[in-house]
């Protein structure tokens, strides 16, 4: 243990056998962000086909690998890493611990992944191409007559759901053995709270995947029917056990997000977050009831009655919790001293846009009306307003915020704000035109439509290759931060941010907390 | 806090009115194509009052919360010189955010149930008809308790050249098909809604029916389908290749029309039953072998016979071996794959005609002719 004060090792070494949070935050933060990018280029394509009427580009069986892809690698690949990202980064540093609990795991649950992305992104090139049933992979679709690749599908899930599990049991166990002396769990950083209610969900529900496509691959090669009816099983089975897992999978998704907007507008504001209590005990509701919930996705498969209801009443529920912490974020900002700096910008598209996604959802909860809403692009709409505009606005937001702390340097600002309005302007041109076709009759996963959806869907391209673009000048600008960007050595870098991670010098140690700091 | 409180309702009133004046021309049917339609069906019209009676509720609630966000990012702002000031919390507060949106919530929920409750109904339906999904078709078939039954598929109408931009796109670009559902006006309709491959979904927004279509299981939704009209509709999951371009058109007209159009179906199947007994030349069946084709295997085994999602039939094993062996594959499938069993699809007319087609076209040249007759005994010989 003598070169334990030592910083990081030299060459690739480093970046291979690193036990090191930030190591593997930075390597779980770039490789979400190059998901990200592929997964955006997946949804250019389909943008592009979609430009016009009629089949231009592509095939109607590659359209349907686009938008398989796209939603697999988004969701798995982009947003979840990249909060598992920022989990290894800032928990320890926020907690006031030396690394995370279990940094060997740590390694590993990282590296497990670019490997599998590979393997799933190979499938594009074998024989009867990549996955084309959806990212939700509705059984018989996608074991019957599904390509062969479904095979190495099924694997890739496996392995990230591995993957997700070790990470989820590193920040229980960090959270849980390594708070500084006096950090008790109602003074945590919201951050902190939301990442553990997460951790719990995904190790509740990755295995109720891992059992889906365990069926599935059962039933392409070993003979069973557990989705087949003609063998005495049920397709609806497979829904079941697929959304008792997807439920809980974008509260995973959202509720990090909930705690990266939680730290920044309390920041900006220069007032205190408000109902702090409050909003840890909507996150637990949240994350409770979205085990009761799962079966709203599936409206149209012919529930009894009474399950329908009960659905629907039980979803409708939801906007309870999450209407407190829209609440407690504008009384946040009530009376506040605010300025508006590029997380701040982010924070607040996140407020708007995700609570526009929030009233759609609550539509979408009433099950009458949902029998015209579900599988139309009244749906696309919507996920795309509280996966996009807020899990990746949030996630964007906290780059910009904890950037200049990781690196010692400061963002360009006008950049940033740049690239905020590009952004902001790209995605609403993209998706708000998306609930009008929708509503209008247009369901989603089409490659071609009827000619009444031309002008809407002519102006959501535009907005999507807009959006798009804005990303370019965001890697720009956070790889000029890194590199050439104007260093700061103030421990706040923001003067309204409260925590311990502002306390640690700027940038931030490679080891952090050595000893514990005083708590207050 | 008076006087905010006033400035605030100024502030949130404008929006919300102007809001409402904008749904309010929605509603009144003049833009369609920005808003969910009320639809011909009373379930239809419950369903499009309770989307306006929601969404009004959420506009409501939308401009209120950010009304007081944006007055909070107008006037709190360091900028203004202003002192943040120190409150974090307040449980009255809290106690009394968390009920009110749960009145609103009931609120909401009892239209709802209501509503739900209406579509759930399904007694007493004058006219039952099975619907079934198909990659990537529609059956239609009518429960007839006096005489025959009436079946047929509905195709997708628009041809390729459309699809592939050669020729300019017609009016109902997707959405028109070879033959529609015909159904009565004013009459309660059940459908039985099941698949035959994959999972589907029976989608038509004016009727206020979507129900999933599951192989294996049978769904049922009903309707009372009200004015004369077309309505158009297409395929709502995701069910492979070809999903974007399964349509669904319903032609509702009068009782009468309806009688004698069904009359005409029935007589129409009762000619094909005499085709079966009939020997054909072979340039009959080519002709006819080429549009079954066309209609049923182009998709998968591509225009050419070269291939696709299916294997090719150009020079393949199958198309030129054994015919026994090629009508077996085309009447029951191959279990596990995408290669359906078209015996059930496909009348011993269509069937034979295809088989013929195949082994003679592409340059296959096998010289066989198939007879409807070869075709009923094969099936019978199973």
């Amino acid at each position: 243990m003598g070169d334990h004060h030592h910083g990081p090792a030299k060459g690739l070494g480093r970046w291979l056998f690193t036990t090191n949070h930030k190591d593997i935050g930075t390597m779980y933060l770039w490789f979400s962000f190059a998901m990200f990018i592929l997964g955006g280029f997946f949804a250019m394509v389909i943008r592009a086909e979609l430009f016009q009427p009629g089949m231009q580009l592509i095939d109607p069986a590659f359209f349907n690998q686009m938008t398989t892809l796209h939603g697999l690698i988004m969701v798995f690949g982009a947003i979840m890493p990249s909060f598992v990202g920022l989990a290894n980064w800032l928990i320890p540093m926020m907690i006031g611990a030396p690394d995370m609990a279990l940094p060997r795991m740590n390694n590993w649950s990282f590296w497990i992944l670019p490997p599998t992305f590979l393997l799933l992104a190979s499938t594009l090139f074998m024989e009867g191409g990549a996955p084309a049933f959806g990212w939700t992979f509705y059984a018989p679709l996608s074991t019957t007559y599904a390509p062969p690749s479904v095979t190495f599908f099924i694997f890739s899930v496996h392995v990230l759901g591995l993957s997700s599990i070790m990470g989820s049991i590193n920040i229980i166990a960090t959270v849980m053995n390594m708070r500084a002396p006096g950090m008790t769990y109602m003074k945590m950083p919201l951050f902190v709270w939301t990442w553990l209610i997460t951790a719990f969900l995904l190790v509740a529900v990755m295995p109720v995947l891992a059992g889906a496509v365990t069926m599935m691959l059962m039933d392409i090669h070993f003979g069973t029917s557990f989705f087949s009816a003609a063998g005495g099983g049920d397709p609806v089975l497979f829904q079941h056990v697929f959304w008792f897992f997807g439920h809980p999978e974008v509260y995973i998704i959202i509720l990090p997000a909930f705690g990266v907007v939680s730290q920044i507008i309390p920041a900006f504001s220069r007032k205190p977050l408000f109902g702090y209590d409050s909003m840890v005990y909507a996150t637990a509701s949240i994350a409770f009831l979205s085990f009761i919930v799962w079966a709203h996705h599936m409206y149209t498969v012919g529930m009894p009655v009474a399950g329908e209801l009960f659905f629907m009443y039980a979803t409708m529920l939801i906007a309870v919790p999450t209407g407190v912490k829209v609440f407690n974020w504008i009384s946040t900002m009530w009376r506040g001293a605010m300025t508006f700096e590029t997380p701040m910008l982010f924070s607040i598209g996140f407020l708007v846009l995700f609570t526009l996604g929030g009233f759609t959802g609550l539509m979408l909860s009433i099950a009458p009306a949902d029998f015209q809403y579900h599988d139309s692009y009244f749906v696309v709409a919507h996920f795309h307003y509280v996966m996009v505009a807020g899990a990746v606005f949030s996630m964007t937001a906290a780059i910009y915020f904890w950037l200049p702390k990781w690196c010692g340097r400061m963002y360009n600002e006008t950049m940033g704000k740049t690239h905020f309005w590009i952004s902001f302007i790209g995605f609403n041109l993209t998706f708000f035109p998306q609930h009008f076709v929708g509503l209008a009759g247009m369901p989603r996963r089409i490659p071609d439509y009827a000619l009444q959806f031309a002008d809407f869907n002519m102006m959501s391209s535009i907005g999507a290759f807009i959006y798009g673009a804005s990303q370019i000048l965001f890697l720009y600008n956070v790889i000029a931060t890194i590199v050439a960007g104007e260093p700061t050595s103030e421990e706040k870098v923001w003067d309204g941010a409260e925590g311990l991670e502002w306390t640690l010098p700027t940038p931030a140690p490679y080891h952090t907390f050595e000893t514990p700091p005083p708590v207050k | 806090m008076g006087f905010k409180a006033k400035r605030l309702l100024q502030l949130a009133v404008a929006p919300v009115l102007l809001l409402m004046s904008v749904i309010a021309f929605a509603a009144d049917g003049g833009l369609s194509s920005i808003n969910m339609s009320p639809g011909v069906t009373e379930v239809g019209r419950q369903i499009y009052d309770l989307h306006m009676i929601i969404l009004g509720i959420c506009v409501v609630i939308g401009v209120l919360v950010f009304g007081v966000m944006f007055y909070s990012i107008i006037y709190h702002r360091k900028s203004r010189g202003v002192t943040p000031a120190t409150f974090h919390e307040s449980t009255k507060v809290e106690i009394a955010w968390t009920i009110v949106p749960f009145i609103i919530l009931i609120a909401m929920a009892v239209p709802a149930t209501t509503t739900l409750l209406d579509i759930y109904d399904n007694d007493e339906a004058q006219l039952n008809v099975i619907v079934k999904g198909y990659q990537w078709k529609w059956k239609y078939e009518y429960i007839n308790e006096e005489g025959d039954n009436v079946a047929f598929f509905s195709n997708l109408r628009t041809p390729q050249a459309e699809i592939y931009n050669t020729e300019a796109k017609g009016e109902n670009y997707l959405l028109e098909v070879d033959e529609p559902l015909v159904l009565p006006a004013n009459t309660k309709i059940r459908f039985l809604v099941t698949a035959n491959d994959v999972i589907h979904s029976w989608w038509v927004p004016q009727l206020a029916v979507k129900r999933d279509a599951i192989p294996g299981f049978i769904n049922e939704i009903s309707t009372r389908t009200a004015d004369e009209g077309v309505y158009r509709g297409q395929c709502a999951e995701l069910c492979g290749k070809e999903h974007g371009f399964m349509p669904i058109v319903v032609n509702v007209v009068s009782k009468e029309e309806y009688a004698e159009w069904f009359a005409n179906k029935q007589a129409e199947a009762k000619e094909v039953n005499d085709l079966m007994a009939q020997t054909f030349g072979m340039d009959d069946l080519m002709t006819r072998g080429k549009s079954v084709y066309e209609r049923s295997c182009l998709a998968c085994h591509g225009a050419n016979g070269e291939g696709g999602v299916g294997t090719a039939i150009a020079g393949s094993t199958v198309a030129t071996g054994d015919v026994s062996g090629h009508l077996d594959i085309g009447i029951n499938g191959v279990p596990g794959t995408a290669m359906q069993a078209f015996g059930g699809q496909l009348n011993d007319v269509d069937m034979a005609a295809v088989i013929t087609y195949q082994r003679n076209a592409f340059g296959n040249n096998m010289g066989d002719l198939i007879q409807p007759i070869d075709v009923y005994n094969h099936k019978k010989g199973q």
